[in-house]
């Protein structure tokens, strides 16, 4: 056992921590929020010039042969900073895929340009009516000769409006909710019959509605094999589970430092807020919270990347955590900071709308509660 | 004890149902039942409605105007309020400074001011909140100097809510420095807006909306006929005020309501391969909220009942003011679960009127955060649940 760091993340920590410091404030990440696209194209273009795309890639990807700790390292800091340039859409989500199925050949038509930072990519994880049930899958694709025939509808599509390619699993047999029967289709956004309603989101990211209306591919768009999308889509699924997780705990850092950080600075009935116990053991909660949280995360992060046979346990153990006890932790922050922490001009606020976002994505606490409980 | 209505309360009832069905504007029904903000224009007309009806003064003295309604015929009017949707009165004017003019103002002022308030022709804003005082609102420093018939403000006052449609403010100033305690120093006083010198800077809340404002005050001129009561006696006055403000913040029938529509809605939610109200670990969170508040139904109660009317509630008030906020705030977090994914998209144009796009989710989803976002101001306003603690602590336990 070893919690420490290896040279390699220690590196890649470092890196981002000072791209964050020097590169990254909070004004720039509120007007890269706002921009047209969502994010800094040039942000992104620093993320591929220091490797930070390859990650969790193999070497034989072209890749830097990184896993989910990796990724722990890096969505952990990216949460500190709030960075809002799409590293789950293209790296854990769309890369996922690729990396699990794709062909050498898809691998080289797309995972090479998602690597390069030329290739924006998504996966439309999701449909209206599937709430929290990854299987559940309504748009259809019948074969017609060589080609594909995609119909239906994706929700919140991370970065859709953005995005080259959108990775679409489609149902090819069986029953809406059944595991088999689904088929991962790469689809160029572009396509004829895609059509994408971006918006924003209550974070400051950004996703899309997609309706596939007879949206015509070839059979080189299959990932993987037909009706075997499935284990790729929800091993990918915890992945991006994992991710955000670490960037909750990052959120969940910054909020109780800067709470503590206020509650030094902000005075009232002559002396600082922090010196009053009803709000000091609130505080004290928040760091164990914090303890807690960075605990769970390291043993399930590890868990997974190590195949153990808890992993799908782990996920879910985290994914509550942060749902429950992180979510908490975000309304302490704000209402230790009185009536700034609910202003737009302040950070804190901001991370709390991200950490709210990210209790509700892939199972909320519930959802994760019952397959503990199962 | 009996907890029926008695035939007389039946009979107030069905008028109040009555007025609700009959006279609550179509068009402003249909943009609250799609979760859209009235304009400040749709507001005033709604106020107008009630004065027209006599309904205006709620809590205020029949002599004043007001409706001399039992406690009993309040909590019917508060419920058929909340189930009908209709907007909340906005309370500045007819729940804060109009019971502090009729009881502590002077002849000439309640001609001057209550009847304009209760005919909701005057917009109100409360200004006692400074960037440096908010819990600790006795350190207020805006300053009020008396030269000649006519004192001299200035200082800055924050959080003013919906202070950019405001005609007058109602301050908490400091008229003397000078005092052992100081709470004396403080009055309470009357501002025209207008006034030249007084400027209103917007402060945008963390759901993007135009709520609160920083209102400056440089070397503003007011007569002093403006000056509620007596000089330094404005802490006392203010305190009644906010007494009355936390019992109205407890908002018992509206989180009635808001619970009832969340328990339709996952009835008939499309979202997952079964409706909502199948999943044990929501409906169960859900269930725990509704006792909650059923019990918090009967504090308000018996609160009420045990002040006569007119009179202001003590420090029980604060007890109300804390679970009623934490059961609205639990309800916005059961709303924002049952939407799951779509409480994300950030999608406010769409319920404007002139929307002619493609919409996304349900109302009740898309709202869900936002609302959830913009509430945590409840447990921070009128007077922090911690401070409303530290109250019980002291006045009630003696502490
Ligand atoms: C949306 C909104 C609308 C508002 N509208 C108005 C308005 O119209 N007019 C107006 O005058 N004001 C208004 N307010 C101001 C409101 O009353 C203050 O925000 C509130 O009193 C808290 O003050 P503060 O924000 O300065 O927080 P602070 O007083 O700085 O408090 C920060 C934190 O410390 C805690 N704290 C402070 N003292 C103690 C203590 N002794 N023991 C334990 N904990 C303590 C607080 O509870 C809070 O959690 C509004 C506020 C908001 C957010």
């Amino acid at each position: 056992m070893d919690f420490s760091l290896n040279e390699v993340q220690e590196m890649l920590a470092d890196s981002i921590e000072k791209f964050i410091d020097n590169e990254y404030p909070f004004d720039a990440r509120q007007t890269y929020a706002a921009s047209e696209s969502g994010f800094s194209a040039d942000v992104w273009k620093t993320f591929a010039e220091l490797g930070w795309t390859t990650v969790p890639f193999s070497e034989d990807d072209g890749g830097f042969n990184g896993d989910q700790v990796d990724v722990m390292v890096m969505m952990q800091r990216f949460g500190r900073g709030l960075l809002v340039e799409p590293f789950l859409a293209n790296i854990v989500l769309a890369g996922g895929i690729l990396k699990r199925v794709g062909s050498a050949a898809q691998k080289q038509q797309w995972l090479q340009g998602i690597m390069s930072g030329e290739l924006q990519a998504t996966l439309a994880f999701t449909e209206p009516q599937a709430r929290y049930d990854i299987a559940n899958i309504a748009t259809t694709a019948t074969a017609d000769g060589a080609d594909w025939v995609l119909n239906g509808q994706k929700g919140l599509v991370f970065n859709g409006g953005t995005s080259d390619l959108i990775i679409v699993p489609a149902r090819t047999s069986g029953k809406q909710d059944a595991e088999s029967g689904i088929t991962l289709f790469a689809v160029p956004a572009d396509t004829a019959g895609m059509s994408i309603n971006a918006y924003h989101t209550v974070d400051g990211l950004r996703a899309a509605e997609l309706t596939l209306n007879d949206v015509r591919v070839s059979r080189d768009a299959v990932l993987g094999g037909k009706d075997e999308g499935f284990v790729a889509l929800d091993e990918t699924i915890d992945d991006a589970t994992l991710a955000i997780c670490a960037e909750a705990v990052g959120i969940m850092q910054v909020l109780k430092d800067k709470t503590v950080e206020y509650s030094k600075n902000r005075s009232q009935f002559g002396v600082p807020i922090g010196s009053f116990q009803a709000l000091q053991h609130r505080m004290v909660d928040m760091l164990t919270v914090c303890e807690q949280a960075q605990s769970l995360l390291l043993w399930a992060t590890m868990t997974v990347a190590e195949g153990g046979a808890e992993a799908k346990r782990a996920v879910s153990s985290i994914k509550y955590l942060v749902g429950t006890s992180g979510q908490t932790l975000g309304e302490e922050a704000v209402q230790l900071h009185g009536g700034m922490g609910v202003t737009w001009d302040l950070d804190v606020a901001h991370y709390f709308k991200r950490l709210t976002a990210i209790s509700q994505l892939f199972g909320n606490a519930d959802w994760h509660l019952d397959k503990l409980a199962a | 004890m009996h907890v029926t209505f008695s035939p007389g309360e039946l009979v107030f009832q069905e008028e109040v149902r009555a007025f609700f069905r009959d006279e609550y504007p179509e068009d402003m029904r249909q943009k609250r039942d799609k979760g859209m903000e009235l304009d400040p224009d749709d507001q005033i007309r709604w106020q107008q409605l009630l004065y027209k009806k006599g309904w205006a003064g709620i809590n205020w003295p029949v002599e004043y105007g007001g409706t001399g309604w039992t406690p009993v015929q309040k909590y019917i009017y508060a419920t058929e309020e909340a189930n009908a949707n209709a907007p909340l009165v906005i309370p500045f004017g007819l729940s804060m400074v109009g019971p502090v003019i009729y009881t502590f103002g002077s002849e000439e002022q309640k001609q001057r001011f209550l009847p304009d308030i209760l005919a909701s022709k005057v917009w109100w804003c409360q200004g006692y909140s400074e960037p440096g005082s908010g819990s600790d609102l006795a350190s207020l420093k805006t300053r009020a100097d008396l030269v000649g018939d006519h004192f001299v403000v200035s200082g800055t006052k924050t959080w003013t809510t919906l202070g950019q449609h405001a005609d007058w403010i109602f301050c908490l100033v400091r008229t003397n420095t000078d005092v052992a305690r100081r709470q004396e120093g403080i009055s309470f006083m009357l501002i025209d807006m207008k006034s030249p010198g007084v400027s209103v800077k917007p402060i945008i809340l963390l759901d993007g909306v135009h709520e609160v404002n920083e209102i400056h005050f440089e070397n503003v001129e007011v007569p002093v006929e403006n000056l509620v009561g007596e000089e330094g006696k404005g802490w006392t006055y203010g305190k009644v005020l906010l007494q009355h403000e936390r019992a109205n913040i407890a908002g018992v029938a509206r989180s009635r309501y808001r619970l009832r529509r969340l328990r339709n809605q996952v009835k008939s939610s499309v979202r997952g391969a079964a409706p909502l109200s199948g999943d044990k670990n929501f409906m169960r969170r859900l269930a725990a909220v509704e006792v909650e508040l059923k019990a918090l139904e009967y504090t308000e109660l018996r609160t009420l009942a045990a002040v006569s009317s007119g009179k202001a509630p003590g420090p029980e008030s604060s007890i109300l003011k804390v679970k009623g906020t934490e059961i609205q705030q639990a309800i916005d977090m059961l709303y924002v679960q049952a939407a799951g994914y779509y409480a994300l998209p950030y999608v406010p144009d769409q319920y404007r009127p002139d929307f002619a796009d493609q919409y996304i989710g349900e109302e009740a989803e898309t709202q869900s955060s936002l609302r959830y976002f913009n509430y945590r101001k409840a447990s921070i306003y009128g007077g922090s649940n911690e401070i409303q603690k530290n109250i019980i602590a002291k006045h009630v336990l003696g502490l």
